[in-house]
């Protein structure tokens, strides 16, 4: 059980970087690059620092979930080192891997060399005992190649580790990350333990195309990043795309919201709503009407089928749209509310049971 | 460890989600660094650590509102000092071992004793006549929550294990929607377990081509071996399902179980399609794939169903326009009682699909003492079947199918 307190313990040696103290911290920090994170988010990369404990996100496509690893290491100032998964993905691409060709090229070229060395033995054992001193040299750093999981562990000032769509890499690979990802080490066998200086922060993200092994969920803490709500859409859309007028941006997040609770083969992520509200700046569009929804349905959208299906409702919805934003609804001022959107503290009662 | 978060994690237990210590011990140093004091940061928190999935989570969200609230605080007079004394007694009481709701009354009695009622009535009975009712309801209302945390999941459990056993004909319009969850759950497992593509490492056959190619870059030495493997098919499944009048009381079920296997390994296996017949043959796979399952149920019944049987014709359509569908990958899932009220059974269309496909599955929900009588023809297709079984309740068809997709690894 490599997860006992006895054992984390002993890897917080590293002091905590600044701007992870609280989780308003948290929340501030992935604000200033952009990222307006949920409570739960924000939590969720509080204790992933503090218990040294890997983050497993899962949602629907486009919610922000590799976002939240790049804004995470932008935020922090250090490197991200991402390993997007596949099936078939082993331990060579993963890990490290000896680089054979190099090794080979240097036997050639020290063929000779190693002639000058064994030159004053004249028998084999004394041939062996010259060359047994330089024995690992081609088992040593100089030939290695290290992947993202090895390099993530190396890096001096820590790092942000982002395995990406974990799901798509077969069983068997998960094996190969459970101690990489609860001891923060590699083992290679012809030179030993390589342990993180400071161990990175781990993020995994899945897509839930297959269920996962319960070794590696046991060892992740679990984030569900579900769709946004009107409130968080503004935030975040008022974040990415700043020219987009307040009044169109309203109508936007009214009427995509519309459209998620639709039972469509795939709904509008944040992503395409970002890329709609991009295109519509670009447009110069100043209000939405239905021409201009109609035209421009296939940013949103990415599924013929849904696209025919919405069709004969647009210009009801997008009336609602426009009528949703005209009342005055808590969307547009709550938006203003700066970066920590602090809820309502209130402790929780806690029965003795 | 603080017995609150002990407590909390064994309600979690009671509503099915499967905490392990390791997972305990992360909620803890979670909270310590957490804290009390935020009940939105305990729960962000908490979900963190013990939920693992996102039906986990909704579960987590339940449990914590209700785990983390005070039953039955209106009813009582102001007075914390009373709150914590009912408190005391309610943990005192051992309400966690609730499992059904009939237990309750007893418990509450039990609460009202450990909290030295019996002295306050016979104190108070020398001074007014009317009982202590609000604390009373107070008690009452601790003892309810504690109900809802431990003994709604146990009972909710015991009932759709029951359900599972029960005869697919047989089962009682309010055990549906849990049916209907273990269903889908059940789907899923199946699809887990059979869906993902197998490679199987045939030891000691070097592969060399690929072992060449690889030793290009090495000078020509073979620095990596290559070896032959063979990938297994994901199981490949046409479905052919009787929902005429003779099952019709079975027809929910089985279409059920075609429709949550939809759901969860339509894409995912190599091809799922599902056929559905009372004498006429259609494919059905498009509104198991986009309906709701009532929606489509309703489509289905509607366009093929609750005529009179007739296998022989469906063999024969599916015989004829979808031939193709079914070559060596492809298991012939039938399912259906076999009762074709004497129509020409077309053996020649069987036999030819049964020749074609790697294996026939037939589900039957008939026990196999009527298999043949009347106007069952079941017998005279069995030579064709590589399998057939007596499929009487869900918890049948799951182990048949699973059975089924198994012999392909």
């Amino acid at each position: 059980m490599a997860s006992t307190p006895l054992n984390a313990d002993a890897a917080a040696v590293p002091a905590t970087p600044p701007g992870l103290h609280s989780i308003d911290d948290v929340t501030a920090l992935l604000h200033g690059v952009g990222y307006i994170a949920t409570r739960s988010i924000a939590t969720a990369v509080y204790l992933a620092q503090h218990l040294r404990k890997p983050v497993l996100i899962e949602g629907p496509a486009g919610v922000g979930k590799t976002e939240l690893a790049v804004s995470a290491a932008r935020a922090l100032n250090i490197a991200l080192l991402r390993l997007p998964c596949y099936e078939g993905l082993d331990d060579s691409k993963a890990l490290y891997e000896w680089q054979y060709g190099k090794q080979l090229l240097y036997t050639q070229v020290l063929k000779e060399k190693i002639g000058l060395l064994v030159d004053g033995a004249d028998t084999l054992d004394g041939a062996l005992a010259k060359l047994a001193g330089f024995q690992d040299l081609f088992f040593s750093r100089q030939f290695l190649q290290p992947r993202p999981l090895l390099q993530a562990m190396e890096q001096p000032g820590g790092s942000v580790l982002l395995i990406d769509e974990v799901d798509k890499a077969e069983e068997s690979f998960e094996a190969l990350l459970l101690e990489v990802l609860a001891d923060y080490q590699v083992t290679i066998p012809e030179i030993g333990t390589v342990r993180a200086q400071v161990p990175p922060l781990v993020m995994l993200t899945s897509n839930n195309t297959r269920e996962l092994g319960d070794a590696l969920k046991r060892r992740c803490l679990h984030l569900h990043i579900g769709w946004p709500d009107a409130a968080l859409e503004t935030q975040v859309l008022r974040s990415r795309v700043p020219g987009l007028a307040a009044a169109l941006l309203a109508q936007l997040v009214a009427f995509v919201q519309t459209l998620r609770q639709q039972n469509l083969r795939k709904p509008p992520s944040m992503a395409e709503s970002v890329d709609w509200a991009r295109t519509l700046l670009l447009l110069h569009a100043s209000v939405l009407d239905e021409a201009l929804v109609r035209d421009t349905l296939n940013v949103l959208l990415k599924r013929e089928s849904d696209i025919r299906d919405v069709q004969p409702r647009l210009a009801e919805w997008t009336r609602a749209a426009l009528a949703a934003s005209a009342t005055p609804a808590a969307t547009p001022a709550r938006s203003a509310t700066p970066a920590t959107p602090a809820p309502a503290h209130t402790a929780p009662t806690v029965p003795p049971a | 460890m603080d017995r609150t978060l002990a407590g909390y994690v064994h309600a979690l237990r009671a509503a099915g989600v499967g905490v392990s210590t390791a997972e305990t011990i992360d909620a803890a140093r979670a909270v310590s660094l957490v804290g009390y004091a935020c009940r939105a940061d305990l729960k962000a928190a908490l979900g963190l650590a013990l939920a693992k999935s996102a039906a986990d989570q909704r579960i987590h969200e339940r449990v914590f509102d209700l785990y983390f609230s005070v039953p039955g605080g209106a009813s009582l007079p102001a007075g914390a000092a009373l709150q914590l004394a009912l408190a005391r007694a309610a943990a005192a009481a051992d309400l966690p071992a609730l499992q059904l709701f009939t237990q309750t009354g007893p418990a509450t009695r039990r609460v009202l004793q450990l909290l030295g009622m019996d002295a306050l009535d016979a104190h108070l009975s020398q001074l007014v006549s009317a009982p202590a009712a609000p604390l009373q309801q107070a008690a009452r209302a601790w003892v309810e929550r504690a109900f809802e945390l431990h003994g709604r999941p146990a009972t909710e459990s015991f009932m759709t294990g029951v359900a599972l056993q029960r005869p697919l004909g047989r089962v009682a319009p309010a055990d549906l929607q849990r049916l209907q969850l273990a269903v889908v759950r059940m789907a899923r497992k199946l699809a887990d377990r059979h869906a993902r593509r197998q490679r199987v490492q045939l030891r000691g056959q070097l592969h060399l081509r690929r072992t060449l190619r690889a030793s290009a870059g090495h000078d020509g030495l073979p620095f990596k071996l290559a070896f032959k493997h063979r990938r297994r098919d994901r199981p490949r499944v046409v479905a052919v399902c009787d929902v005429s009048g003779s099952v019709a009381s079975q027809v929910r079920f089985l279409l059920m179980f075609l429709y949550a296997l939809h759901g969860a390994v339509g894409q995912v296996m190599g091809g799922l399609r599902s056929f559905a017949f009372s004498n006429q043959l259609q494919e059905v796979s498009k509104a198991l794939e986009t309906l709701h399952f009532d929606d489509a149920m309703a489509l289905i019944l509607k366009t093929v169903g609750m005529g009179s049987t007739d296998y022989g014709q469906a063999f024969a359509d599916l015989h004829q326009q979808h031939l193709h569908r079914v070559d060596r990958h492809t298991t012939l899932l039938v399912l259906g009682d076999g009762r074709s009220n004497g129509t020409p059974l077309r053996l020649d269309c069987f036999a030819e699909l049964a020749q074609r496909a790697k294996r026939v599955v037939w589900l039957c929900p008939e026990p196999p003492g009527r298999w043949g009588t009347g106007d069952s023809a079941l017998l005279h297709y069995r030579p064709w079947c590589t399998v057939l079984t007596h499929c009487a309740t869900v918890a049948d068809l799951e182990r048949a199918l699973d059975e089924a997709l198994a012999a392909y690894s």
